[in-house]
């Protein structure tokens, strides 16, 4: 072995070893540091600002009027948007009536066959293609499936467009809740005697149903929020639900009033915005509470 | 009371049964239920593409490619191009990508590398994740009330003193890219961060030892050490934050400012492929709802392909770490 | 029941039979370790371990009984694990590197280390060993360098034709004898070892045990071991810790050190022996 300059011989100076103030390496590190903590910082900058003026704009319209009267017209004063939370709340719930069996059957074959089926692995790759498709191109769709044939717009319409994007969440973590349930405990059941089916209901599910909910209510969060599915399957209306016929929602209003030239109606926007976000917040805060219960 | 124990062991000397009859046909129907809805999920993707591609056929054969290299689009001459779209949709993602994607991944280094009490941490990653909460309809208000406001003056004085460059060559005038590129990038930025956060955490604890054991600051184990290991996933994270971008809808309709031209200059209005269809649908007519279809395919295919690109290169990440 | 630093000093010094300033300038590390926490858990008390130059000392003891932490004291990489605090001393070249003045990454530069599990990065072989170098942005020539520390670790002539390859395409063996050429590369002053072997079989260890044995030559080491065997084969010095569950805790202490033939042939201390001997039998 032939090391040249021999760094065990050298005496060790005291200061090598001490911390240096102006050293390009700790100067480095103090601009980098900086430089993430202002990307921290003004990453949490949207969101107060968000919330401020929420509760700032939305919070003085916002009254118990609001909820159970109808829009006002062009240039009336008051009014509110019952309707549109009527019609949000129908709209997921039709929705979430279409995906969450959905999603989860599939979610169970896909946990049974895991990575063997070729169907189970292909309807995998199909779901997280979903994931991906924008909300808009559900609208499309539902337009082309439902609008088209029912020949005008519905809150069906809306309700299967929303099914479109809750379909690929739901089926996904539901079938990682499921795979999570350690495979002790349905070997367990089998040894009883179970057949795979009453493995799954009786054994297997019940385990995993917290991270199902999860996976389903924060679905529910995001559909709630949708607009551009809605925009043409369900339209808007002005008048109380109708499910054959346009049915307004707390988005698709917030959209159409975010650019009228009426206070009032700009006022409104703010107030159902801020109810809309509650909404999505308390659905959010369920989900992770059911999955901290998990732990 | 002995007794009747005893009696009642003499009645059945095994508890034990063959799986009935109905049990059978339970699991049976069962598992064809499951299978069935897992064909149903294939089935739903296909028809999306079958239904929009089918509607969008007779425009397809009609205008063909020129369709996407041209740009006008009158409904009463009957002539339609998307380039402008295509342009405002490449466009907006790519500067969303830019801040959001350089943005979330200063948080995912800041929020995985020890920088923080474990307390703030949680609190800090929660606050990320509720930015992604939020309903992008709620953003585009937040933005024509209160972000293109505030970043007029900042438009102002980069156009008048910068207007040479093509970027700032014209004036904001309310809506435009620049807003709705801020707004896009703050929603894809909980996305980056997300991925990014969960490739640097997949970096094994003993590649960290390793740097540290070598001597290397903080910065210099980040830097050298656990962005590389982690690049597969933070890119990854990268092309599913730009497919977000891509068909983000209705910030955009509220922000872009809806005008058919292609520019550089990010303070003009523009237009996206998603905000097309957004503001034309509602009031088309049968055939201008077709020719809308064909624009939805294009949609369609290129956040297809860019989603696809962005699981595949994470799932390859994925399966590397492991080894 | 165990040795006070001063004794262990002193037994040193009798069985080198040397001067006493001459000793002090063998020491190159003198580890004065009084209480080790992690958090309110006392993981070590009073354990000092002096380490002599270009030799091999290494730790033996039974699991849990802070060899470990004693190793990774030596080099601050505990500064990384949440609430762990030092109380004594460790002089290296008669500086105390647990001084508020000293920067930990200085430290870790001059006192190199090789963990339990082989960890290369997931770079090229030649980027694994390059990396010490330029961290320390080292201008000489970068491939000869390279070279001479793959040799030094007994490495180059297995990977000399794909030093293209990533580091973690190696065998468990291979990638150990390259984090060890990693930590050569930079020449640091003391080598750190903690069980380099129990991820490796019996053939790779055996590999290791010859290189350590000739890196010694150059540097001075510091091993931690579970394996008997190992210890009398390779060190020069040992140092047995064991545990002390007397206070409800576990708190690992040194019971006793000195060279190896002379703890392992007559140890001075009943546990020590107990410990040997139930090895052994």
């Amino acid at each position: 072995m032939n090391f040249k300059n021999s760094g065990n011989g050298e005496p060790l100076q005291p200061d090598m070893l001490e911390r240096r103030h102006f050293e390009v390496r700790t100067l480095k590190s103090i601009v980098l540091s900086s430089i993430t903590i202002f990307a921290a910082v003004c990453a949490c900058l949207p969101l107060f600002s968000v919330l401020i003026m929420l509760i700032y704009r939305g919070g003085k319209r916002l009254n118990l009027e609001v909820f159970y009267s109808l829009p006002p017209t062009a240039f009336e004063t008051g009014g509110g948007f019952g309707n549109a939370i009527l019609g949000t709340l129908f709209m997921i719930g039709l929705a979430a009536l279409i995906s969450v069996p959905f999603g989860i059957m599939a979610a169970i074959y896909l946990a049974e066959q895991g990575h063997c089926s070729r169907i189970a692995q292909t309807a995998r790759f199909c779901a997280k293609t979903m994931t991906g498709l924008p909300s808009i191109l559900a609208g499309v769709f539902a337009y082309a499936a439902v609008v088209l044939i029912m020949g005008h717009y519905s809150a069906w319409a809306g309700g299967i467009a929303l099914s479109i994007l809750m379909l690929p969440m739901i089926l996904l973590t539901a079938e990682e809740a499921i795979k999570m349930v350690p495979s002790p405990m349905r070997e367990a059941a089998y040894g009883m005697g179970c057949t795979p089916s009453q493995a799954m209901v009786k054994v297997t599910l019940p385990v995993a149903m917290p991270g199902i909910i999860t996976g389903v209510v924060l679905a529910v969060a995001r559909a709630a929020g949708e607009t551009a599915p809605l925009l043409f399957t369900a339209l808007f209306s002005d008048y109380w639900l109708h499910p054959n016929g346009p049915t307004a929602s707390l988005a698709v209003l917030i959209y159409n009033y975010s650019g009228m030239p009426f206070e009032n109606q700009i006022e409104l926007a703010w107030a159902a915005s801020l109810v809309l976000v509650i909404m999505v917040f308390i659905l959010n805060i369920i989900s992770r509470a059911i999955g901290q219960r998990k732990k | 009371m002995a007794m009747e124990q005893q009696s009642i062991w003499d009645a059945t000397d095994t508890l034990s049964r063959p799986v009935s009859k109905r049990d059978i046909f339970f699991d049976k129907v069962f598992r064809w239920v499951t299978h069935a809805f897992t064909l149903g999920t294939i089935f739903v993707l296909f028809y999306i593409v079958f239904k929009i591609g089918g509607k969008a056929l007779p425009v397809i054969s009609e205008f063909g490619l020129e369709f996407i290299t041209s740009t006008t689009w009158d409904v009463n001459a009957g002539k339609f191009g998307i380039l402008p779209e295509i342009w405002g949709t490449l466009y907006s993602s790519i500067l969303a990508l830019i801040l959001g994607g350089s943005f979330g991944i200063a948080i995912a280094i800041f929020l995985t590398q020890d920088f923080l009490h474990y307390r703030i941490q949680i609190v800090l990653k929660n606050i990320i994740e509720l930015l992604a909460a939020i309903p992008s309809v709620v953003y585009g208000l937040w933005g024509i009330f209160v972000l293109i406001p505030l970043i007029r003056p900042l438009a102002d004085y980069l156009h008048n003193h910068f207007g040479w460059i093509p970027f700032f060559s014209t004036s904001l005038s309310g809506p435009g890219m620049f807003p709705a590129a801020l707004v896009l990038s703050i929603m894809i930025l909980p996305t980056v961060a997300a991925i990014s956060q969960d490739a640097l955490l997949a970096v094994p604890l003993k590649t960290k030892e390793a740097a540290y054991g070598m001597g290397t600051t903080r910065w210099e184990a980040i830097l050298r050490v656990m962005l590389p290991t982690a690049s597969g996933g933070i890119f990854g994270s990268l092309v599913l934050g730009f497919g977000r971008a891509l068909g983000e809808t209705m910030a955009l309709a509220m922000l872009v400012g809806n005008s058919n031209d292609i520019s550089l200059s990010v303070f003009s209005p523009a237009d996206t492929l998603a905000t097309l269809l957004a503001l034309n649908f509602p009031e088309a007519g049968e055939y201008e709802a077709s020719v809308l279809m064909y624009a939805a395919c294009v949609l369609l295919l290129i956040t297809l392909l860019v989603n696809i690109a962005g699981a595949t290169i994470i799932t390859r990440c994925d399966c590397r770490s492991m080894k | 029941m165990f040795m006070k630093s001063s004794d262990v000093a002193e037994n040193l010094y009798k069985t080198h039979s040397m001067p006493y300033e001459n000793i002090s300038e063998e020491i190159v590390l003198n580890c004065q370790a009084e209480r080790i926490f992690y958090g309110d858990f006392l993981a070590v008390r009073d354990s000092s371990v002096p380490i002599l130059k270009n030799q091999i000392t290494g730790f033996i003891g039974p699991s849990g009984c802070g060899k470990s932490t004693v190793l990774k004291s030596i080099n601050r990489m505990n500064d990384l694990v949440h609430g762990f605090r030092f109380e004594g001393k460790i002089l290296f070249h008669n500086i105390d590197i647990y001084n508020k003045k000293v920067d930990p990454v200085n430290v870790r530069r001059s006192i190199g280390m090789v963990f339990q599990q082989p960890n290369p990065f997931s770079m090229s072989i030649y980027e694994n060993v390059a990396f010490g170098l330029r961290l320390n942005r080292y201008k000489g020539n970068m491939d000869e360098k390279v070279e001479q520390a793959l040799r030094g670790a007994a490495l180059w002539d297995e990977v000399k034709n794909k030093l293209k390859n990533n580091g973690t395409s190696l065998s468990g063996g291979q990638q150990q004898r390259l984090c060890i050429a990693r930590a050569i590369a930079t020449e640091p002053r003391v080598l750190l070892m903690d069980e380099p072997c129990s991820a490796l079989d019996p053939i790779a260890t055996r590999q290791i045990e010859e290189l350590m044995v000739k890196l010694k030559e150059r540097f001075t080491l510091v091993i931690v071991t579970h394996n008997m065997q190992q210890a009398q084969r390779v060190a020069d010095q040992t140092a047995f810790f064991s545990v002390d569950i007397s206070q409800g805790g576990r708190t690992g202490y040194l019971v006793e050190m000195g060279p190896t033939r002379e703890l392992f042939e007559n140890p001075k201390e009943q546990l020590t022996e107990e410990y040997l001997s139930g090895e052994f039998s």
